[in-house]
Order: structure tokens, then C-alpha cells, then sequence
């Protein structure tokens, strides 16, 4: 007995061991590239190590059963009249309970920290009059930064594209150009049918709903260019339905926004 | 009230047709029309998984080029569509429901025969419509949720005939769960209590319960929708200031319970192949009932998690993150239930109890990415991308269509009188097994890496995965083949069954293989203990 309890023991460390290894080894999501991205793939590493943990137990508890308890050629007759064991059967109720629970509480923090639970509304400071009704969105403030140090834009999308409308310079690009480190608070409508905003590397996103405008915030970290994703299914165009995100230098976006302000200006 | 129902009275005998051509009447044989379901089903899964391939074909390379994008939509559009509301739901209600439930209950038939019988001839036609609006003005492309104003933009026909039939299965649909909840509360035979019914009763009632309040919410909600699109109202057509969100809100109160239609029913049938082939009793009876209902109670208050990245406040997030991750527990009591129930049997290894062990693996995956994208902030990344389409087949077909497998070789003795080939099983069990793995492992690692669902085009990077899970969708379609073999084969030249070949305890085994036109020669017998394995067989028999 106590022989079989040792084994036990040692197979259910050695679970937590694997589930562990992988959980901090392999990384199965694409760069991070926002503030929002390493909260996310924190919450990604706890709830695939613990995941695993009870794949990999249910697995072996299966495959054992099976190997262990198969009926061999020479027996007859059933297993043990066993009908249930009640002590067993409230543990594998409370313990998932608890661990639904914290799981639970622990991604409310998370969300929380990306900024899921702030009053949702859009830093409009230019604009006079912002009663507008903001439906839906994740408002996320990193720190305390100053409301009129963030980008607003304004995002509408249409079957297939996606246009920014950089209110300050009063002009429209197909790109969206935005500084590193930076704040951005995005306003999005549709025109036609819905369509969502994603960006992987944030790992941010929201539909883009015609008749109910959203919000979407969030402060990107490394320069690059990433994909801009529409995750809706809107048409058969769908999948072509991409823009580009490009994070660069404040300088370089300066430089950026202002040689399009100008030419507006002009026009 | 009276129960039993004398042939000589009701309907004259010599005026429904013997042999096979039974199959193709408006028969008020329960058993009958469990077996047109379930071919009728089987037919629509053919055509729902050659949409599948041709979905699979397109994603081997990253160019939309094996057919035009519009086609693309029409093709994944029916593909699901046809796969939950002509396959899944069905069979796995309507087939094994009305094929097990009088015998389960000791009835003669269900408790509306030719309400059960119009329930049934509800579907080929509305499948056969919905397949030919392809030749219309090609099918509806708005994907199985028909989001408006999507669903309001595309062209009309194919839209208003996909709601039409929505409509005619989600009548048959309902039609069964009422039979259902009449025939287990009050056709059963006198002296045999509801705790002592066999588990897959407990899990119709459920189910029926959850068809017959939540369906009808579909059924208005497509009224309305067509009412946008014929008659240019604007319930959901932001036009006319209609608001899309509520259409979400409305589809989703039917359309997550619809969930659980799938998948309790195979809950039910897995906790009746389990303790045969493993000659135990169920374990955890009680608890088993108790998780079914908590997971029907839950079960209608978690929709919202599929809109967490639509037009949904904080406070709802939170709420329906919360109710969502909590069905984790009545179904893990479930899992754990049946691992303890083989835990110290003598199992015997064959195609039915591979396909269930099958399938506690392949839901187990499916639950715990499901726990996962509950919560609100691992869901925003990572809704409506490949993540999400990988977590479903795990739950619908690494769960569901497994367990219907699993049926399929533990009550073909008992339908045919003839066993199926173990051998033919058995490698039907491996290479589906390794093809739906191959196929849908892989989609979680596209949807996190950025691969949105439901495109025909993507980013030339994803394509040797996409690639690997074309591969497993061929193991997938090639897995058929053995199945349908052993199926030709068996009921021609299979070997004689026997009334009870697996020494069943369950009532349906007390009587002839096929049994007989009214379930039993004499009285029903009284089973008290349908899981009575390992007890002295004395009192059994």
C-alpha cells in the first residue's frame, strides 16, 4: 500500500514537472509588441500550465485504466460492485470549484490591468461635443498619463478596408502610423457590416460595429510593423481584409504625421 | 392515463409496409424512426464533411484560388450549418433518443408517435432545400450565425431559404423535446422510479428541457431577421436604426445551449457503454443527475461569452466569464465519474469503448481551451480565430461524433442482430483518432499566431501548418471508409448477435435482436439497477 502511494506521488510530480517544463518553454504565441501583451501571456502561461497538468492526468488515467484493467483472456465474471464513493466525488467538485475560482479572480486582475474595467470613453479633447454614447471597448490607461499626451484616431472600417482619420492633422491614411510607448485611444465605426480590430502582437481586439461606436485602446512598445486583422467574418473579401499597423520613433512619426498634415493643409 | 398503445386499434398493420420499405414510410415505430434519423443524419454528414474538404483544400495554400471567394462563404456557411442542425442534433437526439428511450422507460413507443414521425420527415426535406439553394442564387454566406447586416447584404434567396430551413429543424427539434419530456415523465412503467431510469434519460430530459426554452428564442429571432430582409423592417439593420448586438444577444441565448443539445445527449450515451464494456456500475449515479441539470441551469446564463469582443459593458464580461467557467465543474464531476468508473473493472478493449475513451481525451482537450477563452481577457485575443474553431471540433466532433461512433458499434448488435467486424473497427477508431488530432491540434496554434477563422486567404507563414491539418482532415474523410465497409458488410454477413452479446443489464437488451414491432413479446420488465455489474447475478435474472 504504501508502495503504491509512493508511485503515485512520483507520477503526479512528475505531471506537474512536464506541465511546468513545457508551460515555461514553449511558446506557442506570436511577439509582443504592447503593454497589454506580456499581462496577456502571463494569464497564457498559467492557464497552459494548468491545463496541462489535468490533460496530462486525465490521459494517463485513461490509458492506465485501460492497460491496467483490461479483461484478460482467461477471466470471467465483472469488476467490483463499486457504485460511487461520496467523499472522492465532493473533493472532485470543491477542488475544481476552487480552482475555477481563482482562475477566475486571477484573470479579473489581469483584465484589470489591461484596462478592461476603466469607464469606457474616448479621449476627444480636440473635439467640442462628445456625448456620443461609447457602447463597447477596452479603455486601457498604463499609467497616469496626461489625456491630452494620447493619439486619438478614429477608425472607420468598410467592406474590405480600414481607414484612420488622424483628427489633429485633419487627414486620412490607410496605414496606421502611431509612436512607440505611446497611448493611442482609437474611436471605430462602421459603414457597412461589422468588422473587428485586431492586432495579434497587442493581442487586442474589438468589433467594429455600424450604429454603435466602440472603443479601443492600447500603447504599443516595440517599433515595427504588424498586421491589422479584421476578425469578423464581413464578406467574401474577408480574408483580404488587412491594413498595417507601422510603431516607429516618435521623431520618425512626427516627420510622418506632419508631411500628410501639410499636404491637407494645402489642398 | 393510459400508456400502452394497441396496434389492432390505432393503425391498421397491413397498410404499413414490411422489410425495408418500412424505412422509407411515415412509420410510428419508434425504433423506426430512430434508425431514419440516424441514416438520414449519416447522409447529411457525408455532404457536411465534403464541404469540410473542400474547406481543407482551399487552406492548403494561402491563395484564395480552389474556389471563388463568395463559393468559399456559401461552402463553410452550409458546412456548419448542415453539420449541427442536420447531423449532430439529430442523431444525437432524435436518432438514439427515440431508438432507446421507450426502452428505457418500459414503453411501448414514445408518447406522440406521429408527432415523433412528422418530427422526423421535418428533415430531409428542409435539408434538401437547404443544400439545393446553393443552385438558387447560391446558398446563404454569412456564416452559421447569420450576423446581420451581413446576413441582410448578401443575396436574399439564399439567406431566407437558409431560415427557412433553420426554422422547419428547429420545429422538428422542438417537436422531439416535448416527446421526449412526455415519454420519460409519464409513459414509464409503472414501479420504476426516476432515480433508477439509466443515465441517458436523465440527460434527454435535460436536453428536451433546454430545446424547448431556448429554440423557440431562435425561432422569433430568424422570423425577425427574415422580416429585415424581405420586408425591410429594421430589427437588426442599423439603416433603419435597428441594433446588431441584439441579434447577437438573441441567436447566442439559443445557439450556446444548443451547446450543451450536442453534448449531453452524448454524455448520456457514454455513461451506457461505459460500465457494460467495463463491467462496473456506473459510478456516481446521483452526482452524474445533479451535474446534468447544473450544467442545463448554467448552461442558459453563459451566452454571452461568445460577444465578448462585440458591443458588451465590463460588468457583463465579468458576469459571463464567471457562469462560464463554473460548468467546468459539473462537467469535470462527469469526467472524473467515468474514469473512476473504469478504474478497477475488466475492460474489454473494442471499437465502442475505444471510441469513449476517445472521447473523454479529445473533451477533456476541448474543456480545458474552453475554460480558457471564458475568461475575457485570454478570449479577446484570440475569438473568432482558428483557437476558437480547433476548441469547437474538439468539443462537437472529438466529443459528440465520437461517442455517436461509439453508439453506433455498442447498439448495432442490438438494431441488426449482427456484429460489427472489431478488426474494421478498431482501425476506424485509430485513424480517425490520429486524423481529427492532426487536423485540429495544430488550429490552436494558427488562431493564437494570428490566423482568422472563416478566410479563404492568409499569411504565407501559416501555410505548412494549414497544411499538416489538410492532412489529417484527408485521414479524417479516408476514415469513413472502413466504417462504411464494416457496416455493408456486417448487415449482410456479420455474425449472429444474440439478445445480448455484451451481457448488458440496460432493458433494451432483455429483448429479441431486433426486437419486436411492440419492444417486448410480454410484459416490460422492471430494471431497478441498470448498472447492477459485479452484484450477485441472481436477483438480475
Amino acid at each position: 500500500m504504501l508502495n503504491k502511494n509512493i508511485y503515485l506521488i512520483l507520477i503526479i510530480s512528475l505531471v506537474f514537472a512536464i506541465s511546468f517544463w513545457i508551460g515555461f518553454n514553449v511558446n506557442l504565441l506570436p511577439a509582443q509588441a504592447s503593454i497589454n501583451a506580456p499581462i496577456y501571456d502571463e494569464l497564457f502561461k498559467i492557464l497552459f500550465i494548468i491545463g496541462l497538468i489535468i490533460f496530462i492526468g486525465m490521459t494517463i488515467a485513461v490509458i492506465y485504466s485501460l492497460f491496467k484493467f483490461r479483461k484478460r483472456n482467461d477471466q470471467i465474471g465483472d469488476g467490483i460492485a463499486l457504485e460511487g464513493n461520496l467523499s472522492l466525488e465532493i473533493v472532485w467538485t470543491i477542488i475544481p470549484s476552487i480552482i475555477v475560482l481563482l482562475i477566475g479572480l486571477y484573470s479579473y486582475n489581469i483584465y484589470d490591468r489591461m484596462g478592461g474595467m476603466k469607464e469606457l470613453n474616448h479621449n476627444h479633447e480636440m473635439m467640442s461635443s462628445n456625448t456620443e454614447k461609447i457602447w463597447a471597448g477596452i479603455s486601457q490607461t498604463s499609467d497616469n498619463e496626461i489625456a491630452i499626451n494620447n493619439l486619438s484616431i478614429e477608425v472607420s472600417a468598410m467592406q474590405f478596408a480600414f481607414l484612420f482619420n488622424y483628427p489633429k492633422g485633419n487627414f486620412i491614411s490607410g496605414e496606421l502610423h502611431v509612436p512607440v510607448d505611446k497611448k493611442v485611444s482609437m474611436k471605430m465605426e462602421s459603414k457597412d457590416v461589422i468588422h473587428a480590430f485586431w492586432v495579434p502582437e497587442f493581442r487586442i481586439k474589438q468589433d467594429i460595429i455600424p450604429g454603435q461606436p466602440t472603443v479601443l485602446n492600447f500603447t504599443p512598445t516595440k517599433v515595427g510593423k504588424y498586421p491589422i486583422i479584421c476578425a469578423e467574418l464581413c464578406g467574401p473579401y474577408h480574408g483580404g481584409m488587412r491594413a498595417s499597423i507601422i510603431v516607429e520613433e516618435e521623431s520618425d512619426y512626427n516627420e510622418w504625421f506632419n508631411n500628410n498634415k501639410k499636404q491637407e493643409v494645402n489642398l | 392515463m393510459t400508456i400502452s398503445i394497441d396496434p389492432q386499434k390505432t393503425h391498421n398493420e397491413s397498410l404499413q409496409p414490411k422489410g425495408w420499405l418500412r424505412y422509407f414510410s411515415f412509420s410510428l415505430d419508434h425504433k423506426v424512426i430512430g434508425i431514419q434519423y440516424l441514416v438520414c443524419g449519416f447522409l447529411f454528414y457525408l455532404i457536411g464533411g465534403t464541404l469540410a474538404s473542400a474547406i481543407r483544400i482551399e487552406l492548403t495554400s494561402p491563395m484564395s484560388d480552389f474556389m471563388p471567394r463568395d463559393v468559399y462563404n456559401q461552402v463553410l456557411t452550409l458546412h456548419g450549418t448542415i453539420m449541427i442542425f442536420l447531423w449532430i442534433v439529430p442523431v444525437v437526439n432524435g436518432a438514439f433518443g427515440n431508438y432507446l428511450i421507450p426502452f428505457y422507460v418500459g414503453a411501448r413507443d414514445m408518447a406522440f408517435p406521429r408527432l415523433n414521425a412528422v418530427a422526423f420527415w421535418l428533415i430531409p426535406p428542409s435539408g434538401l432545400m437547404l443544400v439545393a439553394s446553393y443552385f438558387v442564387e447560391g446558398a446563404a454566406q454569412a456564416g452559421w450565425t447569420a450576423y446581420p447586416p451581413l446576413s441582410i447584404t448578401t443575396p436574399q434567396s439564399g439567406q431566407i431559404i437558409w431560415i427557412l430551413s433553420v426554422l422547419l429543424l428547429g420545429g422538428s427539434s422542438i417537436f422531439g423535446g416535448i416527446n421526449f419530456i412526455a415519454t420519460i415523465i409519464k409513459l414509464r412503467r409503472p414501479g420504476l422510479k426516476l432515480m433508477q431510469l439509466p443515465m441517458y434519460c436523465w440527460a434527454m430530459l435535460g436536453t428536451s428541457l433546454l430545446v424547448v426554452l431556448s429554440t423557440p428564442v431562435l425561432a422569433g429571432t430568424l422570423i425577425l431577421l427574415s422580416f429585415d430582409i424581405i420586408a425591410n423592417t429594421g430589427f437588426f439593420n442599423p439603416v433603419l436604426g435597428g441594433n446588431v448586438v441584439v441579434y447577437q444577444h438573441l441567436f447566442w441565448f439559443y445557439s450556446h445551449p444548443a451547446v450543451y443539445i450536442m453534448v449531453l445527449p452524448a454524455f448520456g450515451l457514454v455513461s451506457e457503454i461505459l460500465p457494460v464494456h467495463a463491467r462496473k456500475p456506473l459510478f456516481g449515479y446521483t452526482t452524474m443527475v445533479f451535474s446534468i441539470m447544473g450544467i442545463v441551469v448554467l448552461g442558459l446564463v453563459v451566452w454571452a461569452h461568445h460577444m465578448f469582443t462585440s458591443g458588451t459593458p465590463p460588468w457583463m464580461r465579468l458576469f459571463f466569464t464567471i457562469a462560464t467557467a463554473f460548468i467546468a465543474v459539473p462537467t469535470g464531476i462527469k469526467f472524473f465519474n467515468w474514469v473512476a468508473t473504469l478504474w478497477g473493472g475488466k475492460i474489454s478493449i473494442n471499437s465502442a469503448m475505444l471510441f469513449s475513451c476517445g472521447f473523454i481525451i479529445n473533451f477533456v482537450f476541448g474543456g480545458i481551451t474552453g475554460v480558457a477563452l471564458a475568461q475575457v481577457p485570454f478570449d479577446i485575443h484570440v475569438h473568432d480565430t482558428y483557437f476558437v474553431v480547433a476548441h469547437f471540433h474538439y468539443i462537437v466532433y472529438g466529443g459528440t461524433v465520437f461517442i455517436i461512433f461509439s453508439s453506433i458499434y455498442h447498439w448495432f448488435p442490438k438494431v441488426t442482430g449482427k456484429m460489427l467486424s472489431e478488426k474494421l473497427g478498431i482501425l476506424h477508431f485509430i485513424i480517425t483518432f490520429i486524423g481529427f488530432n492532426l487536423c485540429f491540434a495544430p488550429q490552436h496554434w494558427l488562431g493564437l499566431n494570428g490566423m482568422p477563422r472563416r478566410v479563404a486567404e492568409y499569411d504565407p507563414q501559416f501555410q505548412f501548418v494549414n497544411q499538416i491539418s489538410s492532412l489529417g482532415a484527408l485521414l479524417m474523410a479516408l476514415s469513413t471508409i472502413p466504417f462504411l465497409i464494416n457496416v455493408f458488410l456486417s448487415v449482410r454477413n456479420g455474425k449472429n448477435a444474440g439478445d445480448n452479446p455484451w451481457n448488458a443489464l440496460t432493458p433494451e437488451w432483455l429483448t429479441s435482436s431486433p426486437p419486436p414491432v411492440e419492444n417486448w413479446k410480454g410484459e416490460a420488465p422492471l430494471v431497478e439497477e441498470p448498472y447492477g455489474y459485479g452484484k450477485e447475478i441472481s436477483e438480475q435474472k
